[in-house]
């Protein structure tokens, strides 16, 4: 058991990173089967409920849909981002404080040569990874509803929903990383994450809003991954909008990265 | 099953070198300046009641906690600018278990092996030696929720050596486990050193620190306040034997003390507890007799050898586990 040690110091972030790999793959293996099914089934029942059923309902002026030209359309991409965001949730609010408090498995990471930026790029790897899979099954299956106008612009909105979904987990991942007590989570929910869903453009055009709640509802980076969803899988792009977009969500990548690999270290040092 | 050592390290060499260490958290001193040298091979203990000061210097040492002041090597590195080398080559047993729970056993100490950049198969043959060793290959696929306490304390054990490491670290490696899991942890611990690793632990019990340690510091509120090996510190700090006269808890404010007259002259020293007075002597025995034959009846009395515990009482004035 004793004599020269077999470890190594990681190169890079994505070096030691990469070593975390095998510990995500573990995780998934016992987890997909069912994440798998939930990502089957959400988007049907979405978008039988809301598109087809609600949407049968709903005589709307096509002008007024942002480009689509029935309801249907103008909701099934509006739920394919609202998805993103709630798997994001799912990933780093429980899950996290699994780590940090009640296994303390951060803490078994971090003393081996592994350092906190390579568990915090990993860990949002694995939330990429979650978020690729649920996306691409939404897109699938909703594609027979015929209201997607290009493969191409599916298949580009799929990286779109990585950076919204990065753009979401950062900052949220910080704030998980450093909190000691998961009934704050209560609050993200009820007052981040349900009036996002429901008021961020997902569902209804955000110009409907009165003018101070449309600006609010233009600040949110759902809004943003909507709208540019919207755009590329209805085929009606909008270049230098769809840049803002980009641009925004970025911003927030880089900002939660920073904090969250901040307010991991401070919490590990304890 | 031992590896041979391959580094080339002459026995002896320094593996932990503090001067003048400190760490605080905000206003709270958890240490406050401590010397401490721990050489290849040697078993060395960190010896106090808890709040001492002893996690806080194992996380320094296991380079996750930055160091407040004083100078600290490890394996002649500073953990301030080499931490991923210096815990690449040390194992971490820490006072809680961190083994992810929803894992089976086996995957435990896979995913963690390759947290060190071991190859697959590399970790794969490592893992099945050390489930040998913490006698866990029957539990390999049973998940970590279902192991009793000491088999997660192994399991723990095991993860930490997973990279081989020249300096293995535990925390309190048997708090919490009762005495027969103790007993297995003690003897795996101890067919470690035998095998020529470094070994440092905390540790608040006595018996702990005297059966695997070569030499300890006792520590007391972020100090240490004596060194040496567990018999050199019973013969510096207290006598050959001990007798215990049992009296029942006194009443409050009455206390022993008044019995302290009536027998402090029969003992080198004497210590009140509550519930009981301490008599340092060459020979309990013998002491005893004269107690009886001065008319005192105590409810019950023991002979007992000296222990660290008596060294502690000696210099901190309390006992170690309240």
């Amino acid at each position: 058991m004793a004599g020269g040690s077999r470890g190594s110091a990681p190169t890079s972030t994505l070096h030691g990173a990469l070593r975390l790999v095998d510990y995500w793959a573990t995780v998934y293996r016992r987890t997909w089967r069912g994440s798998i099914v939930t990502s089957f089934v959400t988007p049907l029942l979405y978008v039988l409920a809301m598109g087809v059923l609600l949407g049968g309902f709903v005589d709307a002026d096509p002008e007024t849909l942002e480009g689509a030209t029935s309801y249907l359309a103008f909701v099934v991409p509006g739920m394919v981002a609202a998805t993103t965001m709630t798997t994001v949730v799912g990933e780093v609010t429980y899950p996290v404080m699994a780590m940090t408090k009640w296994n303390r498995t951060y803490y078994s990471m971090t003393a081996t040569p592994l350092g906190v930026p390579d568990i915090v790029l990993a860990h949002l790897g694995f939330v990429a990874f979650r978020v690729t899979v649920t996306a691409a099954v939404f897109l699938a299956v909703t594609a027979p509803f015929g209201v997607y106008a290009s493969a191409l612009g599916v298949l580009v909105a799929l990286p779109v929903q990585v950076l919204l979904g990065l753009a979401l987990a950062a900052p949220l991942y910080a704030f998980s990383a450093g909190l000691r007590d998961e009934t704050a989570f209560s609050l993200v929910f009820r007052l981040g994450m349900i009036p996002m869903f429901l008021f961020s453009g997902a569902f209804f055009p955000v110009a409907n809003l009165d003018a101070p709640l449309e600006a609010l509802a233009r600040a949110t980076p759902l809004w943003h991954g909507v709208d540019l969803t919207r755009m590329l899988v209805l085929g009606v792009p909008d270049a230098s909008l769809a840049l803002v977009h980009v641009a925004y969500l970025l911003v927030l990548v880089v900002l939660g990265w920073w904090w969250a690999v901040r307010r991991l270290a401070r919490r590990m040092e304890q | 099953m031992p590896d041979a050592p391959t580094r080339s390290a002459a026995p002896g060499e320094p593996m932990i070198e503090a001067r003048g260490l400190r760490k605080s958290f905000g206003s709270f001193e958890a240490v406050r300046g401590i010397d401490v040298d721990v050489r290849r091979g040697e078993a060395f203990g960190f010896l106090g009641p808890n709040g001492a000061g002893k996690s806080s210097t194992m996380r320094m040492v296991a380079a996750v906690s930055p160091v407040t002041g004083g100078r600290l090597r490890i394996l002649g590195l500073d953990p301030a600018a080499d931490g991923p080398a210096i815990r690449s080559r040390i194992g971490v047993c820490p006072q809680e278990d961190t083994l992810d729970t929803e894992l089976s056993v086996r995957d435990n100490l896979y995913v963690y092996g390759r947290y060190f950049g071991m190859g697959r198969r590399e970790v794969r043959d490592r893992v099945e030696e050390l489930l040998e060793f913490v006698q866990l290959t029957e539990k390999a696929d049973a998940r970590v929720d279902d192991l009793s306490g000491g088999m997660k304390r192994r399991l723990t054990i095991a993860r930490s050596l997973v990279n081989s490491p020249e300096l293995l670290l535990l925390d309190e490696p048997t708090t919490g486990l009762d005495p027969q899991a103790r007993h297995v942890v003690w003897e795996r611990l101890f067919r470690l050193k035998q095998q020529g690793v470094t070994l440092v632990l905390t540790t608040h019990y006595m018996d702990e620190a005297e059966q695997l340690t070569d030499r300890l510091v006792v520590m007391d509120k972020g100090l240490v306040v004596a060194e040496g090996s567990p018999l050199q510190l019973i013969r510096e700090h207290s006598t050959r034997e001990v007798a215990e006269l049992r009296f029942g808890v006194a009443e409050p404010g009455a206390g022993h003390d008044r019995l302290v007259d009536r027998v402090g002259d029969l003992a080198e020293r004497v210590e009140v507890l509550p519930d009981r007075l301490l008599l340092y002597t060459a020979d309990g025995e013998e002491t005893l007799a004269k107690v009886h034959e001065r008319g005192l009846e105590p409810v019950a009395t023991l002979v007992r050898r000296a222990t660290l515990e008596d060294v502690f009482l000696r210099l901190t004035g309390r006992t170690l586990v309240d």
